[in-house]
């Protein structure tokens, strides 16, 4: 039999029967949609959330003390007394990996500037700690080797801080305010960042040089942490591995000793969350699969209580010649079509709905062609799979019985 | 193959020695042929006629290449159906027998001239072109030239009927099987049709029409009447029968 025959047997037959066509295709268009959809959410879930932590400083290790016991007693993070100036100085002089190092000091604080007054975070490092967690200036300078040296009373502001202390037009450049009892000097602003992917505002915020905030603000000899920048996100591990070896020898620990530090590093952190969009792509994709399958079944469903609906058409066609495998490609090609066709169409209700959760939920989504391409083939084949069982029913039947069906 | 150009010397195109049929229903034996004889030659218009059950449906299924004897020889022109496959079987019922059902077996919401185009659909050596060009002559054939676009399911029973003689000779068969082709009409529409029969007889097409109706039997040349599975007479019919019985119809053909 010709192929183009076959073509326009399926067509005429599909058209001569436009709801159970429509009900057919309905099955794979949702299922079709729902892959898409729910790939586009999480995959755009995933991928901001990745794009978020990288504006953070991916190839950011931070360095803390270790949370101690004393007696029984758990200590405080910012209480345990590990980590000095002369860590960040054995580190700098003995790592090979390292590309920038910052002791870093942070502290709440009220900041008064004239009549008006705002609670905010002042953070502190060295000149490589922009460097480090990626803050860059707006305008104005960063604090001078010479102001570090001398514990000079000058910061640079977050956006945030500025917005809420200064009138609008007002340069604060220059402008001192104070952070509690400590006169600053504005040098410089901070390039917005926006918040962070705990929803946390990172331009409410000041920087000042760490000697600054140890000596004059928090009196304080410890750092709350050494903040370090890899050479690349691949040298994370080795770099922390590095790390680790040369704190524990600089701290004469024993083997039997466990660190009295404790190493961070995003690729944690973006390894959680990866995890955490992971699961959640699994559980969108299961999701559209289940649909996918149920779709399936009902092409299954259509097509099988078609075959037993069409038993007489069947026959006839056999009486006039028809063979048996002519009957199977017959269906198989309808149920082909119709699974294309819904797929086609599926495509364009996954991508429209995926447009409207972005558009009216503002949730980000990301459609790609894998997806696209991956649930249009998958549909396609799940529409022949399930078309084949009651087509080669069809194909397998005698055509006097099947002539004879009622 | 064309079996028509294989015709022997005797014309005889259709010929079963000793035909039995047992179905197997539940561990029980139904003899429903029990040693069938006949030959039917080219040209022939031959009645089956018996009762309900006397196994004329299961004679024409064999004959129509739809069924396989369990017993016995049946040769459509000298080849003998035995040796035969399934798809080969599909192939002679494709090109040398036409169809005519009791119920007649049309696709739904499909023009007259697609479905006297089916047939053809499952012949790989004629183009649509020629395809079209049949169907249209076959439709003519019957009288329904004017209605070639109008859908199945839109017409009256004869008009159906006639669709589906259309259909059986779209192919240019060697023989056409009819089982109860008027069955389902009346009376008026059932002579109607059997003229049809006798238009396409006189034209040269052998025709087997089964029938349990004694005046559609007198429409046709020989009559061969089943009883239990066995032929118990097998006769030609007088022309004086066929006037008794037409008398009561005299108008041509109408739609
Ligand atoms: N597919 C079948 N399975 C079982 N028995 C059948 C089948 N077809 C026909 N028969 C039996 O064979 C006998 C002849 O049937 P059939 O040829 O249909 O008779 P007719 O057409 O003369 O009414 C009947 O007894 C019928 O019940
Ligand atoms: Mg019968």
């Amino acid at each position: 039999m010709k192929l183009l025959n076959l073509i326009l047997i399926a067509i005429a037959a599909i058209r001569r029967n436009k709801f159970r066509s429509f009900l057919t295709m309905l099955g794979i268009v949702i299922g079709v949609g729902a892959v898409i959809a729910m790939l586009a959410i999480g995959n755009g879930s995933s991928a901001s959330i990745r794009a978020t932590i990288s504006s953070m400083g991916t190839n950011l290790i931070n360095i803390m003390p270790a949370s101690q016991s004393q007696g029984g007693v758990r200590q405080s993070r910012s209480s345990s007394q590990t980590l000095d100036l002369e860590d960040v100085e054995y580190l700098q002089n003995n790592s090979t990996l390292i590309n920038a190092i910052s002791p870093e000091l942070d502290s709440n604080g009220q900041i008064v500037y004239g009549s008006s007054n705002w609670p905010t975070q002042i953070y502190s490092g060295n000149q490589d700690y922009l460097l480090i967690k990626k803050y860059e200036i707006e305008s104005g300078r960063v604090y001078s080797e010479k102001e570090i040296k001398n514990a000079a009373k000058v910061c640079l502001v977050g956006k945030t801080v500025i917005e809420n202390i200064f009138d609008e037009g007002v340069d604060p450049i220059g402008e001192s305010i104070r952070f509690e009892i400590i006169p600053l000097i504005i040098i410089g602003t901070l390039r917005e960042k926006g918040d962070n992917t705990f929803g946390q505002d990172q331009d409410d915020m000041i920087l000042a040089p760490y000697t600054t905030v140890q000596k004059r603000i928090m009196r304080q000899q410890y750092l709350r942490a050494i903040v370090v920048s890899a050479k690349s996100v691949d040298a994370i591990e080795e770099t922390s591995a590095e790390i680790e070896t040369l704190l524990r020898t600089s701290h004469r620990l024993t083997d039997s000793d466990e660190d009295d530090f404790e190493i961070r590093t995003q690729e944690e952190l973006i390894s959680n969350f990866g995890s955490i969009s992971d699961m959640m792509l699994v559980l969108l994709g299961s999701i559209a699969a289940i649909s996918l399958v149920v779709g399936g079944i009902g092409i299954m469903n259509i097509m099988y209580v078609s075959v037993t609906e069409r038993t007489r058409e069947i026959g006839l066609r056999m009486a006039m010649g028809g063979k048996g495998r002519d009957i199977l490609r017959q269906f198989l090609l309808e149920a082909m079509l119709l699974s294309i066709l819904g797929g086609i169409i599926g495509v364009g209700v996954g991508v429209l709905a995926s447009t409207i959760v972005e558009a009216v939920l503002n949730w980000p989504i990301l459609i790609t062609l894998n997806s696209v391409v991956l649930s249009f083939l998958f549909c396609t084949l799940i529409g022949v799979f399930f078309g084949w069982y009651p087509a080669s029913k069809a194909a397998a039947l005698n055509p006097i019985e099947a002539l004879r069906h009622e | 193959m064309n079996i028509a150009q294989q015709i022997n010397k005797n014309n005889v195109i259709l010929s079963l020695v000793d035909i039995h049929k047992y179905y197997h229903v539940g561990g029980e034996t139904i003899k429903a042929l029990n040693g069938i004889n006949l030959s039917i030659k080219e040209g022939e218009f031959v009645a089956i006629m018996g009762a309900s059950g006397s196994g004329k449906s299961t004679l024409l299924n064999i004959l129509g290449c739809l069924d396989v004897p369990s017993m016995g020889e049946y040769q459509v022109s000298g080849t003998s159906v035995k040796e035969l496959s399934k798809n080969q079987l599909a192939d002679i019922r494709n090109q040398n027998i036409g169809f005519v059902f009791q119920s007649y077996n049309l696709l739904p919401r499909t023009s007259a001239l697609e479905n006297v185009e089916l047939p053809l659909l499952y012949n790989p050596n004629i183009g649509s072109a020629e395809r079209r060009e049949r169907a249209e002559a076959a439709l003519t054939a019957v009288g329904l030239k004017e209605r070639m676009h109008h859908l199945s399911n839109q017409m009256s029973g004869g008009q159906q009927q006639r669709v589906a003689i259309a259909r059986s000779i779209v192919n240019d068969p060697v023989v056409i099987f009819a089982d109860e082709a008027t069955g389902n009409l009346d009376t008026e529409t059932s002579y109607e049709i059997m003229r049809l029969f006798q238009k396409l007889n006189e034209e040269g097409m052998t025709i087997c029409s089964v029938t349990h109706e004694p005046d559609i039997a007198t429409f046709t040349k020989r009559m061969v009447v089943f009883r239990d599975g066995f032929i118990v007479k097998d006769e030609k019919i007088h022309p004086s029968d066929i006037v008794l019985s037409q008398a009561s119809s005299t108008s041509g053909f109408m739609d």
